[in-house]
């Protein structure tokens, strides 16, 4: 988490002088008047910046009557800078993540209830798959603008070389992970060192074992960590790690230090995030890759997805609310929406949006269009309290599975403190 | 004369000071008072005024319930208090090597300046960098530790995962710019070292060790004291480094109290609870500054 903080993305597009003119912008945001939209955003890599600036140029150009000055932070500075403005400062419009990260907002009365908004641009049909992670007590507070698939993204060229297909079962995927290790190749690649990896491979097996309503039913605090349902979770993950499946060391490693084992050919798969494609592009081996879909474990269970949801809000404190929410609605322009997502490399939840060219994210709008519940991500869809206790166990558990009992006790401990007694 | 003719030089002293002290009330003494306030607290840094959905309110009075926690729930708190308990030791380390630099540095020899400043180095480059260049040194897959072990047939030893090393690991990390900053102490102090007094005891037949334990060193006793309370001061405020080159981790191992109160109050929303250790890493430090004003003091006392 924090390590991410030294990418700063110095990569402004057009270079020193726009960057000047951000800062102003930002000191000048304080003084602006009424009429004015301000917008706050987090969207601070490079082509997510200007996937951005697209959107925003197209609003402009379609409501030239409003003024919108973008506050720009960098990603990960912006998480905690979010609750001094949004407390202090409000901006207009406030991008942000939907589920639990939505939810700690809308429970501080800090977003407004945007209900109108989805009634009047006919959101509630264009976007009718992630409204459920927008809605609170029946109620929308706020608008998807992108959304992207999680699965396992893996060296083609390896799997071929050793005649290996994609594995649909748990049985074929520890099979794979076998002939990988026969031959001298890490089958899976990770790096826990900031943790949110290990909530992702928990993700993955809790959903196929267990299922969407187990799951968020233990992202709720509602169940407890030492349930003998999660034991098969724990049984099959240690299915993996015994035999030594995940990479070596995993714990000294950040996401992108992982990538370097896949990218030089020495680690086959990795379960990961859509974002990972553009390295995979830079790094010129984007063509020997391929993805597939987690595997089953149970049948019968129903199909589940990680698709972790990006959305925008207005602030209880905005104080130009009619041009926000103009500014919301906007996302039913198929064209901006298109745009938005493509650009930074996500997935529009607009249905009549342009689809996707990518091929990795062809395959993930057809996966998340075919699945039966979409999740936002353990630390997302769990109180941030407890998501940061639980990956901490889930790492352990990784690399000492015998402890696994201590830990599971550990997280009950936490749970019981954070969420009451069961 | 007027009131102000009359006391000018009595109010004056006062009236420098008063800006000085007008910052150090505000930016120092209040946040102290502050933190010990909101330490007794439960709060999750929203609107003081305002209510949780379930009700409970953002800001409630739990007296000593944190500290109490702290002390006998909390088994990450022992891990970060022993931590801080190897950086205080361990780092001390770095002291006797930065004297053994500064000797050799001291020497009359040519280019040893150019020298002297490449030792220095370390010390001007951001924390932030050394954690960085280090956490590369022990990379287990490609770093030059790995390396430097594979040439030599050994394992790699994954330095920053293991639960028992990845404090150590730091700790070295921060010698890098610890040596360098003692080694500048003592040089300052070596320049003040009193020649005849070298001379006397190489008539009396001191040499080597014996110089040095006898004769030099109770000459740098200001400078040892400076290291010593900078370097004490130092470990207890490590911060940077862990989370640049851990993150607290493997699964809270490398924590220590600055860390895990950043984590509890901007990453868990427990700014109560945060508060709750900060105050004893404030109590822990006022012991050393406690005992470094004390030995001022008798200093200064025993010079008049």
């Amino acid at each position: 988490m924090f390590f991410d903080m030294l990418h700063v993305d110095y990569n402004f597009q057009g270079g020193k002088m726009k960057k000047l003119i951000t800062l102003i912008v930002l000191f000048a945001s304080t003084v602006v008047s009424a009429g004015t939209l301000v917008v706050n955003s987090n969207q601070s890599g490079e082509s997510s910046k200007a996937a951005f600036d697209a959107y925003v140029d197209a609003f402009r150009a379609a409501h030239p009557e409003v003024t919108v000055v973008v506050n720009e932070f960098e990603h990960e500075a912006y998480k905690t800078a979010i609750r001094n403005f949004l407390t202090a400062e409000a901006p207009d419009v406030a991008i942000w993540f939907a589920g639990n990260r939505m939810k700690f907002f809308v429970d501080q009365n800090l977003f407004q209830d945007v209900t109108d908004v989805w009634a009047d641009a006919g959101l509630n049909d264009s976007m009718a798959s992630t409204k459920g992670s927008l809605t609170v007590d029946g109620k929308q507070y706020g608008v998807p603008w992108g959304y992207y698939q999680w699965g396992v993204y893996y060296r083609k060229d390896l799997f071929d070389n050793l005649g290996l297909n994609v594995p649909r079962d748990w049985e074929e995927f520890k099979w794979v992970c076998a002939m990988l290790k026969k031959n001298g190749i890490t089958p899976i690649t990770i790096g826990t060192k900031y943790l949110w990896t290990a909530g992702g491979w928990f993700d993955y097996l809790n959903l196929r074992i267990n299922g969407y309503k187990f799951h968020m039913d233990l992202t709720a605090g509602k169940v407890s960590y030492e349930d003998p349902r999660l034991d098969a979770v724990f049984d099959h993950w240690r299915e993996l790690i015994d035999p030594g499946y995940f990479l070596e060391d995993h714990a000294s490693f950040s996401w992108q230090d992982a990538q370097a084992p896949q990218i030089n050919g020495e680690a086959a798969m990795y379960l990961i995030g859509n974002f990972y494609v553009p390295t995979l592009e830079s790094a010129g081996v984007v063509d020997k890759m391929d993805f597939f879909q987690f595997p089953t474990i149970y049948k019968g269970v129903g199909v589940a997805e990680d698709a972790p949801t990006d959305t925008m809000h207005i602030p209880s404190g905005a104080k130009n609310v009619e041009d926000a929410k103009k500014f919301l609605a906007f996302m039913s322009n198929k064209e901006a929406a298109t745009n938005w997502a493509k650009m930074g490399g996500m997935l529009s939840p607009n249905k009549y949006a342009d689809k996707p060219t990518n091929r990795f994210s062809v395959m993930g709008a057809k996966m998340l269009a075919a699945a039966d519940d979409i999740a936002q991500f353990w630390d997302r869809d769990a109180n941030p309290d407890m998501a940061g206790a639980s990956m901490e166990g889930f790492q352990e558990f990784m690399v000492k599975p015998d402890r696994e009992d201590k830990i599971r006790a550990r997280l009950e401990k936490e749970r019981a403190r954070i969420h009451g007694a069961l | 004369m007027t009131f102000w003719e009359r006391n000018q030089l009595k109010l004056a002293p006062f009236l420098f000071l008063a800006p000085a002290i007008m910052i150090f009330l505000i930016y120092v003494i209040y946040p102290i008072f502050d933190s010990i306030w909101v330490s007794l607290h439960e709060w999750n840094g929203m609107d003081k005024s305002g209510t949780k959905s379930n009700g409970d309110p953002n800001w409630r009075w739990v007296g000593l319930e944190h500290y109490i926690t702290l002390f006998t729930d909390d088994d990450e708190f022992y891990v970060s208090l022993f931590n801080n308990i190897r950086w205080l030791l361990f780092s001390l380390i770095a002291i006797p090597i930065g004297l053994l630099l500064a000797l050799f540095v001291n020497q009359r020899i040519m280019g040893m300046r150019y020298i002297k400043s490449l030792f220095y180095f370390p010390f001007v480059i951001n924390a932030v960098v050394i954690g960085v260049i280090f956490t590369w040194f022990y990379n287990p897959k490609y770093g030059a530790l790995t390396f430097v072990l594979n040439f030599f047939g050994l394992d790699p030893i994954p330095f920053l995962a293991d639960e028992n090393l990845a404090t150590y690991g730091i700790i070295i990390a921060s010698f890098f710019p610890g040596i360098a900053y003692t080694m500048i102490l003592y040089i300052t102090g070596l320049t003040g070292v009193n020649r005849e007094m070298i001379e006397a005891g190489r008539i009396d037949g001191a040499s080597g060790f014996t110089m040095l334990w006898h004769v030099v060193l109770p000459q740098l006793k200001p400078a040892t004291l400076i290291a010593v309370v900078v370097t004490i001061v130092g470990s207890l405020r490590s911060f940077d480094l862990i989370a640049v080159m851990t993150a607290g981790g493997p699964w809270g191992s490398s924590e220590v109290l600055a860390y895990k109160m950043y984590q509890e109050s901007l990453f868990n929303y427990r700014m109560g609870y945060g508060a709750a250790i900060a105050t004893i890493l404030f109590l822990i430090m006022d012991i050393y500054i406690a005992w470094f004003l004390y030995r001022l003091f008798k200093n200064e006392r025993s010079e008049k």
